[in-house]
């Protein structure tokens, strides 16, 4: 199949479990901090270079990109980090808004390290 | 929740074609190019008050789908440390920048 067209229903699939989870979210969070956004992305970011490591070359390169560009890629986002980062600061929660920011950048970067560390690990 | 699929489909083809022209074994531009120009869309989208099913489709589905947080993080982890420093803080000074000038 067309790796586009792949990427595509992995972009499909990624979206829609974010949103699932922003809606789950809502039912029992009610704070301003955008905890839905923040769990998503330390998700896809320790998944995605576990899930790489895991699939090794056994998996088709065409499918290995629709799971990770496609799912994984959707899965996670930069356009609601920024737009609720910013929304933090225009409402004057400056503070609330630096700890977002800090936790989503050195959290996403640690949960990085420890996907790659599980992902070769056997 | 379909209106957020189909734009997720569409995003992240998008996103998939420009990183694979733009993204070069230097510098990951297409991903740059991507977060910071969703970030100021979705910022135009939620100031111009659109709600309801096409909030969905174009905000969540698409532009959610068009920028990446997992790609950028493991892009900056592969870098050497100073690269991965200015990686991050352009990402983030130019996509909240975007995002302020929209919203």
């Amino acid at each position: 199949m067309n790796v586009y067209l792949l990427v595509g229903i992995g972009g499909f699939i990624g979206a829609m479990l974010r949103y699932g989870i922003s809606v789950m979210t809502e039912m029992w969070w009610y704070g301003s901090f955008p905890a839905a956004t923040l769990f998503a992305n330390y998700a896809g970011c320790f998944l995605l270079p576990y899930v790489s490591c895991k699939m090794g070359s056994f998996v088709p390169t065409n499918v290995q990109k629709a799971i990770t560009s496609g799912i994984i890629g959707s899965f996670t986002t930069f356009s609601a980090f920024s737009v609720e980062t910013i929304a933090l600061f225009e409402s004057g929660k400056i503070a609330v808004g630096l700890l977002y920011l800090s936790l989503s950048i050195t959290g996403g970067l640690l949960f990085v390290r420890l996907g790659e560390g599980r992902g070769n690990s056997k | 929740m379909i209106f957020v699929a189909i734009g997720g489909f569409f995003g992240a083809i998008a996103r998939f074609w420009i990183g694979q022209r733009f993204n070069t074994s230097s510098f990951p531009f297409g991903t740059l190019f991507v977060n910071i120009i969703g970030a100021f869309l979705l910022g135009i989208l939620i100031e111009s008050g659109v709600e309801g099913d096409w909030m969905l489709f174009c905000g969540t589905g698409f532009l959610g789908a068009f920028t990446t947080f997992s790609t950028w993080m493991l892009e900056a982890r592969k870098m050497e440390v100073g690269k991965a420093i200015f990686y991050v803080i352009i990402t983030c000074g130019a996509g909240f920048f975007g995002a302020w000038l929209g919203l």
